[in-house]
């Protein structure tokens, strides 16, 4: 099953790689990873998605804790509320053609156009993972040049 | 007043209380040698190899409690210490290991004997750090020193650019500690440890299984107290042996691939596991799917991580090993009534039953010296107080099946890492801590020549240390697979080209005895007790001595070979039976 886990780690030097080593080491998986300061520039904040049985995933959260660097570990899984975001750019050949069919995409699904030429537009999307797939999959038909994304973030909702 | 930081270096140690370390000088730590040559506070032993002080200091550690502290140059010096890093890592051994490191402005630059040892032992160290800035040498060595011996204790690496220990700053040494995401668990959860109580009152056929976090957090004594009053038998896996005494009639001895055929068997059969800082090494559990299949399982362990790793558990207990079993036997004292005796009576003899059909017992043949008595003798010789560190292979199986010890810390093993050349270098350490104890290293003809190099170190310090190969001129453990397995093919495991040990150990200074008859076994080791000086005995044993029992690998623990050479011989079926319902 797909994770994603929150972990407040110090903002130290090599700290990264300790995180990623835990996972390359035990043979986890990392699909993807985020990471920035936080309102403190002394922690960093890491949005991890994983994936794995119930005692992989029990592993992965009880190995992340015991780095002395990391101060804290969520696993979203039991939230169902949470909010997960992620920001991706996807570059799209517009030729005449397909112009405004992009342009339609773009707005139904409240992305915007960062970046255009008389061949391509390059749009930014921002959304859950659902959404940020379903707007790859209507662009996809009028030909991607490229896609990149940052990897979701998550926090939980305010109670 | 402003300091160096090779003198924060000292003063800190000095504060930390360390009175050995053991290490290897070079080019980067001129400034730190030139510190401790100029002071009598600490003792540095200048091992022959930095793998040997890493050893050392871990044997050291292991033999007193205290963390070992290890000190060796950059780049190949650093790079030296891994095996000996990663061997206490595996057995979670506290120890704090300084390796010096190229000025800060030319790390990265591919600098001469520059190696990144902090990204090379990430993986194989508990914590480790990089000191950019002198201002920070005090408090990280605080750190080390704090990580390496709280919780679940382990090796730290502290790497030392050589300007930060030329760099002066005020010094100040923290009071102490306080790292927000290092608050390891001391106290187990009560209700968790009233639970595991009523498990145990409930159990009809409970054991008690016990690891190194038994010896590891000094609770052998709240062990025996628990396992007396409720009168529930004691297995071991090999790092925890010593926790319960070899002798003692609950014993059921060493568990696992070359466990006791009682320990394995009442393991099969229990409906209630109490794991005791244990980790349920593969080693121990053999095929994890038939491992205990009747039993429920208490799991106390120090480490969140150690627990539901291999095994299902009923009841995880996170704490320390020694707070958590002394809750247990406050409970227990409250517990009148329950006539343990007699309700355990049933399952002791049911034990009894399965000790005396299968004993630790080896063969003999006529005019060769069994390996396995060579170490009885030592144990019967020492009055089985003897501090035993053991290489790896048939002798440190044999070592830890024959002989019976009675104290923790007196068993020095790689357990975890395996690895061959541990037990000469962790002999020294254990004697230079324990000065007053007799120390054998229990050697194979392959190991030892792994390490053979401090015999310069303990003959230079007129160190007692006793080392007993059992010279079977085998690589003998991987050679047993090979007859096993794979129809006696002998594929580089002969090691009949030497050396003449005797002669080697005289060209070290050593005093060197060969024994080749049954008959001379005794005296040569009394001659060994009563020498001032390092003493190597070279056993020449029958050459293809199996260790047995054996349970091969991915088989299930009760599926033994308990005889040599003669062949899987698999549990009586009516027996197991018999008690199950
Ligand atoms: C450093 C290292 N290399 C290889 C091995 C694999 N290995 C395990 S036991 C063994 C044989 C050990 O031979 P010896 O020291 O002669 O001991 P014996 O088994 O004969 O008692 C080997 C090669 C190991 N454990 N450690």
């Amino acid at each position: 099953m797909r994770h994603t886990i929150s972990v407040l780690v110090e903002n130290k030097f090599g700290v990264l790689a300790r995180v990623a080593g835990l996972f390359s080491g035990r043979g986890f998986n990392i699909e993807t990873l985020n990471v920035a300061p936080t309102l403190d520039p002394a922690y960093s904040q890491m949005t991890i998605v994983t994936s794995g049985d119930d005692r992989i995933l029990e592993q992965i959260s009880k190995q992340l804790n015991r780095l002395i660097n990391v101060i804290k570990v969520t696993d979203y899984a039991g939230d169902v509320t949470y909010l997960n975001r992620e920001l991706v750019l996807i570059k799209v050949t517009a030729k005449a053609e397909h112009r405004a069919e992009a342009l339609r995409i773009t707005d139904i699904f409240r992305a915007k156009v960062v970046d255009s030429g008389p061949a391509h537009y390059t749009i930014e999307v921002t959304g859950n993972p659902a959404k940020i797939s379903g707007v790859i999959e209507m662009l996809r038909p009028l030909g991607i040049k490229s896609v990149v994304r940052t990897g979701p973030v998550a926090m939980a909702r305010e109670r | 007043m402003k300091l160096s930081g090779a003198e924060i270096f000292l003063e800190c140690l000095r504060r930390e209380k360390v009175d050995t370390i053991f290490g290897y000088p070079g080019g980067v730590l001129l400034n730190i040698y030139d510190v401790l040559h100029q002071q009598r506070d600490i003792r540095h032993i200048l091992t022959k190899h930095e793998q040997g002080a890493v050893h050392a200091a871990d044997g050291y550690a292991r033999a007193s409690g205290k963390p070992g502290v290890v000190l060796v140059t950059s780049g190949p010096g650093a790079t030296n210490t891994v095996t000996g890093i990663a061997t206490a890592f595996m057995d979670s051994i506290p120890m704090v290991v300084f390796t010096g490191q190229v000025p800060m402005s030319m790390i990265g630059n591919d600098a001469f004997q520059e190696a990144d040892i902090v990204g090379i032992t990430r993986p194989c160290t508990k914590h480790n750090y990089l000191v950019s800035d002198v201002s920070k040498l005090a408090s990280t060595i605080k750190e080390a020193f704090h990580i390496a011996t709280h919780g679940r204790p382990g090796p730290v690496l502290i790497d030392l650019p050589k300007d930060v220990t030329v760099n002066q700053t005020e010094f100040k040494y923290p009071a102490r500690v306080d790292l927000k995401g290092f608050k390891p668990n001391y106290e187990g959860n009560v209700q968790q440890i009233k639970r595991a109580l009523q498990a145990i009152k409930k159990a009809e056929r409970p054991v008690l299984f016990t690891g190194g976090g038994v010896i590891l957090s000094n609770a052998a004594a709240e062990l025996r107290k628990l396992a007396r009053k409720t009168q529930i038998p004691v297995t071991s896996s090999l790092m925890g042996l010593g926790a319960y005494p070899g002798e003692d009639p609950l014993f059921l001895g060493m568990l696992g691939m070359h466990g006791t055929y009682a320990a394995n068997m009442s393991i099969q059969n229990t409906d209630l596991i109490i794991a005791v800082g244990a980790r349920f090494d593969d080693r121990v559990t053999g095929k994890i799917e038939s491992f205990a299949p009747k039993a429920g399982i208490v799991h106390f362990d120090i480490d969140p991580t150690s627990i539901k790793k291999n095994i299902r558990v009923d009841i995880p207990v996170v704490g320390d090993c020694r707070n958590v079993l002394k809750e247990m036997n406050r409970l227990l004292a409250a517990e009148r009534g329950v006539p343990w005796k007699k309700k355990h009576a049933g399952w002791l003899a049911q034990i009894e039953e399965w000790r005396k059909a299968h004993p630790m017992t080896y063969r003999e043949r006529k005019g060769k010296i069994p390996p396995q008595y060579v170490v009885e003798q030592i144990h019967k010789l020492t009055k089985g107080e003897a501090i035993i560190t053991t290489e790896v292979g048939q002798n440190q199986m044999w070592a830890a099946q024959f002989f019976k010890f009675k104290h923790p810390r007196q068993f020095l093993s790689s357990g975890g890492l395996g690895t061959m050349g541990y037990g000469f270098p962790a002999a020294i350490g254990a004697q230079f801590a324990c000065p007053d104890k007799v120390v054998f290293d229990i050697a194979g003809d392959g190991s030892i020549q792994m390490n053979i190099q401090e015999l310069a170190t303990a003959v230079q310090h007129r160190l007692p240390v006793n080392v007993a190969i059992l010279d079977n001129r085998f690589l003998g453990m991987v050679r047993q697979w090979q007859q096993l397995f794979y129809d006696c093919r002998y594929s580089s495991t002969c090691l009949h080209s030497g050396p003449d040990f005797v002669r080697l150990a005289e060209a070290y200074g050593a005093v060197g005895l060969r024994i080749t008859e049954k008959a001379d076994v005794p005296d040569a080791i009394r001659e060994a007790i009563a020498t001032k000086n390092t003493v190597l005995l070279d056993f020449i044993v029958d050459r293809e001595a199996n260790v047995m029992p054996m349970v091969p690998a991915g088989a299930s623990i009760d599926e033994m070979m308990l005889d040599d050479g003669k062949g899987k011989k698999s549990l009586p079926k009516q027996q197991a039976d018999k008690i199950t319902g």
